[in-house]
């Protein structure tokens, strides 16, 4: 009371939100397990159900948590500790998705370096070809495997190569978006939030299209060795990605429509265009390490 | 909503929840930290009663009481709630406690988010013991869950670890960002880095290294998961992949994840025994530096445990070098503890007397982690019950003893009473006893050649491990006592005790503080002095 | 769930009365029950000196650092009036407890690198093993010869379940070993059929991974004739405990002999077979193999009675394959199936072995299809048609 650091201090009071998105994870997971397994044996069972309802739940608690945390942020209850708290807990959040990313990067980066030359013979792995896989020779990307499986490497030039391009611009477009919330430019803050979203809607377009002729005229298919399991999950994660940010990014439009934000106070801004540079990154390396390379 | 919310410039303590609900929506850091600490315990039972099976039937040769398949499930599951379960939430529990009791803080940064990350934990678990009870049966392939074991060989309720593992993940992910969000954030005025107390400092460096390796967890399971489902082969060779690339990423996370279960016990004992020596703590600083080097080199000796995978020539060199290295940061801390006891005024309060097990109990697992190291030696100590006796003596007597010795020194302070310190006392001794006859006998069986992970032995290791079982029975009743020592202290049964609890302790915590300390510890920030 | 409390109760009350008895009469014979065995090669010799180097190295830092601290537990206790110093830093010191364990570092690292270069060269061998792990059995190829085999645990499924007493080397017996020279430099390549299997035999220090899809490589010299035992070092499911190596080292002479003969053998076989083609065998005759070769090679997984594990290996009682469609059960029998633990029996079984067997599961607990599968039959599913 005496000392001014604490009295802005703010513990926010109790909350059912958070329990109920465990209830929605656990939901999610037995869900989600359970379809897997049906899936895999082709029988019937609730596991599409589960899911269903909890991500209906988790959905429901986003927005309940949310709705809370924007009424008691626009009442101005929320202190500069609890801002710069929530900016590094988005930065850490970050830092988290990027190891996720690195371990499937580190799949491909093993598959590449080590795994498939050694099947072709490569260090002391003579043996392995000579007795294993005669007739296999090492080769990236991987068009035949092994096993023998064939398939075709995706080119980095037209589609990919578009979407680079696209992304890149929506990420200039997003940062213009925040300095034009910082000068207190409205109208040019909704043009460029517009415009961000537009780009994101047309990148997840085109990657829908590579995917559908990737699987219907080059055969390359998550079931088509190492190369396209990289390939799909890499693409596919960003993709999850980019759709979670895309999603981020409309909200945030609306509740600019709702004339939400002030140039000193948008964390919730903040984060979400962290989240857009951040996919961005993400995919100027897959770019360069999945298509390029 | 609003008029719920609580600032702290009203008085708050009118607004104490009840009943089911206290629990469920809390956001007070001290009944979340209650409920790690609880569920940790729980785990670490129902995780020992596995270990029970496991150890009746390696009683005597021959089997006789499961079969193989629920054999290896018992080995997987015990191995999977003792480390994620029990060792982590209960490190998390006492991070929730303290962190902002030691650093003047009222709570944590992230309250919500907070209880959100305890209560995922008690469903992840419910799946993943429920999982035993399916057909076919749980996970039955090592807590390391190696492929192609795990996806091609495995049962179908793969999938449903696989989930529970995920949001296990995420929930430490988001306990990990709040922890380190509120020592950036909510430190008093004055408490600067090198002031902050040694929990602090290994707690900050273990939630970056959760941060960092939890979600390459959550990838390998997410490839175990498509390979076994989805037909990708990110471990078949037949597709380009590697079945020893699972091990790669498993232990670039699983390496770090056993520095995680013990640099917060390094802190607690860096805590107890100034205390209880009434001396400054020998070496602060490079304490700090210690922690952080090891930290730092955790992520580059995963391979010590592939040795006899077949890794190139340099790969196991480089690989052994780094993880002997790791000994010196480690002999630092050793030699501190032992520096601060030296010329100390010393008694041995219950939590002294875990502490002083925990260092030579831990120096025993150490040296032998530093032997496992030896790349030519490992491969004869591979997969043996010599590396069962090394990390249990590093977990059970390391982490889960640096535990125990936390909740006897703190619990006063939380309770406001004194536990039964005569219980207590019979806890530590016959623990301390029968541990070592539980785990101390396995380094020999498996010198003498007996493999892990097995449910049935050649005759030659049967007497030693009748006396394995027989410490191990008496280890898990002793740990009853504890449980009861428990229950009495949670009913404040014991005297009441005053604000420092024990004479030579220092912080904030014991300082500034009244036993059993408010609801929200800081009000108002202390002053540093 | 398997576990029933009156056998735990019964079974350590048991063993609490018998096991005294037990110990006596064992201890004495095995010199190596606490300790690492020196082996019987020189790598293995180099091993266990530096394993010895590195126990007494830390037995020596354990002695200073635990002296050092009940030092002042008894000296600098409370009790004893002891008041506390203020020291809590010293440079020096604590530069010098970081500098010297590096130095012991740097001592032990050397001899470690030296061994482990020698162990990794396999470089220039006499001759060469391939070995495959499979669940739960090894497969021994020699290279340069026309010999290969099976080797399974020979340890009785009674003597498990403590129906029949357990013979001295209980789960440490195979029905085929490995027999190898002495004196000369053997190639050891690993691979596996299925999960990672590892193959040790601590008197040679080795143990390599088999890994499916690899190979990896390891050599060993052996210096005495003799029988060694080792035990597979990674779990590899269910049976991983019952998946045991046995070597029998012999003179280079008498190897040769033996392996001539086994060449010798090898060659009649063949031709036997051939004669099959042509013979029909009787119910009787084929239900009596089939169950043999079940028992051994089959009741691991699909369980004696024919039950399985369910939702782990199917059950052969009463299922579809068993009892109706013939040419599909020569079919799974001979090729497996493919990314499950079902393995292709057909390079693993004789044709009258598989002919037994598959006529003995359309035959057995209650699958009384009357079927009889030849030979031929069998024959003809191999060569695809
Ligand atoms: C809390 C957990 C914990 C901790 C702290 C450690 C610490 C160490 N571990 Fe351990 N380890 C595990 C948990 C842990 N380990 C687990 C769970 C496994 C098995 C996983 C599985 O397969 O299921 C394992 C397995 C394991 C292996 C693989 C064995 C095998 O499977 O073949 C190796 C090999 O190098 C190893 C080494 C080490 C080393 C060098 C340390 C070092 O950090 C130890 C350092 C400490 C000291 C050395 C003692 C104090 C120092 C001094 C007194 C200074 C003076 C000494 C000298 C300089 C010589 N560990
Ligand atoms: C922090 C982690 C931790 C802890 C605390 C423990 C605790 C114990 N572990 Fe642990 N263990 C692991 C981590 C841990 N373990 C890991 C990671 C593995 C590897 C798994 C793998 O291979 O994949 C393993 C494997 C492992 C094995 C090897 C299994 C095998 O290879 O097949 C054995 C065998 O004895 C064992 C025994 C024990 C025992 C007896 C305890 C005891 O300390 C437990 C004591 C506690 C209790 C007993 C509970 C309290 C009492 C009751 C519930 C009342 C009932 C009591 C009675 C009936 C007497 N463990
Ligand atoms: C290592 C374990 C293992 C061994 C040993 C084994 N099997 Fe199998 N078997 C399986 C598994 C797993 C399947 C299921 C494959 C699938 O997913 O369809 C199977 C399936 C079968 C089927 C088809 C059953 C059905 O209804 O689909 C037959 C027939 C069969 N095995 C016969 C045999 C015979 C004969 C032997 C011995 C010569 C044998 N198995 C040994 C694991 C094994
Ligand atoms: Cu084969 Cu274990
Ligand atoms: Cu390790």
């Amino acid at each position: 009371m005496s000392s001014p650091v604490y009295e802005k201090y703010y513990v926010p009071a109790q909350s059912p939100w958070p329990f109920v998105g465990a209830v929605a994870l656990f939901l999610i997971a037995v869900g989600a397990g359970n379809l897997v397994i049906e899936l895999d044996k082709g029988s019937d069972g609730h596991g599409g159900k589960i899911l269903t309802l909890g991500l209906i739940t988790l959905l429901f608690m986003l927005i309940g948590w949310f709705h809370n945390q924007i009424n008691e942020s626009m009442q101005g209850m929320h202190s500069a500790q609890l801002g710069r708290s929530y900016r590094q807990g988005m930065a850490w959040f970050i830092f988290s998705e990027v190891m996720f990313f690195a371990a499937f990067f580190g799949a491909l980066f093993y598959a590449r370096v080590f795994a498939v030359p050694w099947l072709g013979g490569d260090s002391n792995n003579a043996m392995t070809n000579e007795v294993l896989w005669p007739g296999f020779t090492a080769m990236w990307p991987l068009e035949t495997t092994p096993g023998g499986t064939q398939t075709e490497a995706m080119g980095w030039f037209g589609l990919p190569m578009a979407n680079t391009i696209v992304l890149l611009i929506s990420s200039v477009t997003c940062h213009f978006a925040h300095v034009a919330l910082e000068q207190g430019n409205r109208a040019r803050l909704k043009l460029m939030m517009a415009l961000t979203i537009l780009l994101g809607v047309s990148f997840l377009v085109l990657q829908g299209e590579e995917y559908i002729h990737a699987y219907e005229e080059m055969g390359l298919t998550l079931q088509s060795g190492v190369y396209g399991n990289t390939f799909f999950l890499l693409t596919g994660f960003h993709g999850l990605h980019v759709t979670l940010g895309t999603t981020i990014l409309i909200i945030l439009f609306l509740r600019i429509l709702k004339g939400h934000f002030s140039p000193a106070n948008h964390f919730a801004f903040q984060a979400g265009s962290w989240y857009w540079h951040f996919v961005d990154v993400v995919w100027v390396m897959l770019f360069f390490f999945v298509y390029i390379l | 909503m609003s008029e719920a919310t609580e600032h702290l410039d009203h008085a708050h303590s009118h607004h104490h929840p009840s009943g089911i609900k206290r629990w469920l929506y809390t956001t007070n850091h001290k009944d979340i930290g209650t409920l790690y600490l609880w569920f940790a315990f729980i785990m670490f039972l129902t995780g020992g009663a596995m270990a029970m099976v496991i150890r009746a039937e390696l009683f005597q040769p021959g089997l006789q009481i499961v079969e193989p398949n629920f054999f290896n499930q018992m080995t997987t599951v015990h191995g999977l709630i003792m480390v994620f379960g029990a060792v982590m939430p209960a490190f998390t529990g006492l991070a929730n406690w303290l962190v902002p009791m030691m650093i003047g803080a009222p709570d944590m940064a992230l309250p919500r988010m907070n209880n959100w990350s305890f209560w995922i934990l008690p469903f992840a678990f419910l799946i993943l013991l429920s999982s035993l009870f399916l057909e076919g049966g749980g996970p039955a392939f090592g807590w390391t869950f190696y492929a192609p074991l795990s996806t091609q060989y495995s049962a179908d309720s793969t999938a449903l670890f696989v989930f529970s593992v995920h949001i296990m993940g995420a929930s430490s992910i988001m306990g990990a960002i709040n922890v380190i969000v509120t020592i950036f954030n909510m430190r008093a005025p004055g408490m600067t880095w090198m002031k902050l107390p040694l929990f602090v400092w290994t707690w900050l460096i273990t939630a970056f290294l959760l941060i960092a390796v939890m979600p390459v967890l959550a990838g390998a399971v997410t490839m175990v998961l498509t390979d076994k489902f989805f037909g990708t082969s990110f471990f078949n060779a037949a597709g380009g992949g590697d079945p020893v690339m699972f091990q790669h990423i498993f232990w670039f996370f699983g390496h770090p994840e056993v520095y995680i279960m013990i640099l917060p016990a390094f802190g607690i004992i860096s805590q107890i025994v100034p205390t209880f020596s009434r001396k400054k703590l020998f070496g602060y600083a490079s304490m700090v530096y210690a922690t952080a080097s090891i930290a730092l080199l955790s992520f580059i000796v995963w391979a010590h445990h592939m040795f006899t995978t077949g890794m190139p020539l340099v790969g196991e060199m480089f690989f052994m070098f780094a993880t002997m290295l790791i000994s010196v940061p480690t002999g630092v801390k050793v030699f501190n503890w032992v520096a601060t006891m030296w010329r100390g005024s010393l008694s041995f309060e219950v939590p002294m007397l875990f502490a002083i097990a925990f260092i030579v109990l831990f120096t025993i697992g150490g040296l032998s982690g530093l032997m496992l190291a030896i790349t030519p030696v490992d491969f004869q100590y591979h997969d043996t019950y010599f590396v069962v006796a090394h990390f249990h003596y590093v977990l059970v007597t390391g982490a889960v003893f640096s535990i125990m010795a936390a909740v006897y020194y703190w619990l006063p302070k939380w309770t406001g009473h004194m536990f039964d310190v005569t219980l207590a006392k019979w806890h530590f001794w016959c623990s301390l006893i029968s541990v070592n006859v539980l785990f101390f006998p396995m380094h020999f069986v498996g010198l003498a050649g007996m493999p892990r992970r097995i449910p049935d032995y050649a005759l030659q290791f049967a007497d030693f491990n009748k006396w394995i079982s027989i410490g191990g029975f008496a280890f898990g009743l002793s740990q009853l006592i504890f449980l009861a020592v428990l229950i009495k202290a949670c009913r404040k049964q014991g005297v009441p005790v005053d604000d420092r609890v024990w004479e030579g302790a220092e912080g904030l915590e014991w300082q500034e503080l009244p036993s059993p300390a408010p609801y929200h510890s800081f009000e108002t920030p202390p002053v540093i002095k | 769930m398997i576990v029933s409390w009156r056998m735990v109760v019964g079974s350590l009350s048991w063993s609490l009365l018998a096991s005294t008895v037990m110990a006596d009469e064992k201890s004495s014979n095995d010199p190596y029950r606490l300790n690492l065995s020196p082996g019987v090669t020189d790598i293995s010799g180099q091993v266990y000196d530096l394993h010895m180097l590195m126990f007494g190295i830390c037995v020596v830092i354990a002695a200073l650092v635990f002296g050092a601290m009940f030092i002042a537990i008894w000296r600098h206790r409370k009790s004893r009036g002891a008041q506390a110093a203020h020291f809590h830093e010293n440079v020096k010191v604590e530069i010098a407890w970081t500098v010297i364990p590096f130095i012991i570092l740097i001592v032990m690292a050397v001899p470690a690198a030296r061994t482990l270069i020698a162990m990794e060269d396999t470089s220039e061998p006499d001759l060469t093993i391939l070995i495959t792990g499979s669940q739960w059995k090894w497969h021994y190829r020699y290279m340069d010869r026309e010999v290969e085999y099976y080797s399974r645990l020979a340890s009785q499924p009674e003597q498990i379940a403590n129906k029949l007493s357990k013979g001295a080397n209980y789960l440490l017996e195979v029905d085929r070993p490995l027999v190898l020279p002495t004196d000369k430099k053997v190639r050891f390549l690993m691979t596996s059929d299925d999960v990672i299997h590892s193959w040790w035999v601590p008197a040679f220090a080795v143990k390599k991974d088999a890994n499916p899809g690899f190979i990896n490589e390891a050599w060993t010299k052996i210096n005495q004739p003799g029988i060694y035992r080792g035990q597979c070092a990674e779990l590899c499911g269910k049976d991983h405990g019952f998946m045991p190596i046995v070597v029998i080292a012999k003179a280079p002479d008498e190897y040769e002999r033996w392996i001539s003969q086994q060449e010798a053998i090898a060659r009649e076989a063949k031709a036997e077979e051939q004669r099959l083609l042509s013979m029909n065998m009787g119910m009787d005759e084929l239900m009596k193999k089939g169950e043999a070769v079940y028992q051994s090679t089959c009741a691991a997984c699909h369980m004696p009675t024919g039950t399985g594990l369910p939702g782990v290996f199917p059950a052969l009682k009463g299922s579809k394959i068993t009892t109706q469609d013939q040419a599909a059960h020569i079919d799974i029998v001979v090729h497996g199936k493919s990314g499950t633990a079902m393995q292709a029996f057909g390079k693993q079984l004789s044709l009258a072995e598989l002919a037994a067997v598959i006529t003995y599961e359309r035959n057995a607990w209650g699958n009384n299809t009357g079927d009889m599968v030849q030979a031929k039959d069998v024959n003809a599913v191999i060569n695809g048609n």
